[in-house]
């Protein structure tokens, strides 16, 4: 089904997408038919700017368990290290 | 002199004008073989203006039609990738239902204006297109109408999609050609129960309609390149649509 369902969030840090690196600004998190993967649905993450315009796109189309597996990892290399070392408070 | 092959075509990528006077891109294929044409809009699945929507688009030429796809996305992402375009029109929250008809309205006449056009006019759409398809169908007076597998044509959509999702039966009164449903039996959007009360209401209503639904297959069974594609289904759907558009817009 094309959902439309979209979950988008704001974010700080960059991506590299296919023109190279870019300062990353936004994220979308849909469940839909992937472009690649060879599904018929996926959940797809860009992680995008679009300021930069489309291209401007770093692309995800996973299972639901890999991605659920994705956000747990991240969880856990987050835990793993210092708290505050990868925040935008951080010192540097 | 070199006589032209029945199946020589010419295809492009050019530009039209859409809803609201927009100028907009589109993907073209003609004929270039002189001759009374009938004319096809392409309307293209949600991933976009992909290659594959464009091999359709050669298809109808060759098989004798001046077809054309607009791009739905030409606005927001002008000569983007067709993943990255779909991508940033869905973060914008998708194409409202009355650019939609418009932009198949620009097209229709861009059709409608080629030399040996027979002023006949298709319309025929995938996935989302299935559903814009029925919308276009019963937004403008055409001749011929294809839905292959349009979700959210009869159901209401899941909580939280956009308004531009409303469920349009209440427009079946207006649909204004013969209309070809081809769907999958295992398919949930549409699913078999939604495909037979828009059948039922198009009979209630004295509507022109052929809908076939296969076994075996569900949503996307056209697309060659995704492991959705089912080749008994999507051969029997081409061979029904060659039939219907010879039918209804050729002369």
């Amino acid at each position: 089904m094309c959902t439309y369902l979209t979950e988008k969030i704001d974010v700080d840090g960059s991506g590299k997408g296919a023109k190279g690196w870019f300062g990353a600004s936004q994220a979308t998190v849909y469940v839909d038919h992937p472009v690649h993967a060879p599904y018929g649905h996926t959940v797809n993450i860009d992680v995008l700017n679009p300021a930069l315009g489309p291209s401007a796109r770093v692309a995800l189309e996973l299972t639901e368990e890999t991605a659920l597996a994705l956000a747990e990892a991240i969880h856990r290399a987050i835990a793993s290290a210092p708290a505050g070392l990868a925040s935008k408070d951080q010192i540097v | 002199m070199t006589q032209v092959s029945a199946d020589a075509i010419r295809a492009e990528t050019i530009t039209i004008t859409g809803h609201g006077g927009d100028e907009i891109e589109a993907y073209r294929a003609v004929p270039l073989a002189p001759g009374s044409r009938g004319g096809v809009v392409w309307i293209h699945h949600m991933p976009g203006y992909d290659r594959e929507t464009k091999e359709f688009i050669r298809r109808l030429a060759v098989a004798g039609y001046n077809a054309i796809c607009p791009n739905l996305y030409s606005r927001e992402a002008p000569g983007a990738d067709p993943d990255d375009a779909a991508a940033t029109v869905r973060a914008a929250g998708g194409v409202h239902d009355d650019r939609l008809v418009g932009d198949v309205a620009g097209a229709a006449q861009y059709l409608g204006g080629l030399d040996g056009a027979n002023g006949k006019t298709g319309v025929i759409g995938h996935c989302s297109g299935g559903r814009q398809a029925f919308l276009a169908a019963c937004s403008l007076q055409l001749d011929a109408a294809v839905d292959c597998y349009g979700a959210f044509v009869v159901e209401d959509a899941p909580e939280g999609m956009p308004a531009s999702m409303k469920p349009i039966l209440g427009l079946a009164p207006d649909l204004s050609c013969p209309l070809l449903g081809l769907f999958g039996i295992e398919d949930r959007y549409p699913s078999p129960e939604a495909v037979a009360k828009l059948d039922s209401e198009l009979t209630r209503l004295g509507k022109s309609h052929e809908f076939h639904s296969y076994d075996g297959a569900g949503h996307s069974f056209f697309s060659v390149d995704r492991p959705a594609y089912r080749v008994e289904a999507a051969l029997d759907g081409w061979r029904r649509i060659d039939d219907f558009f010879a039918k209804h817009l050729e002369g």
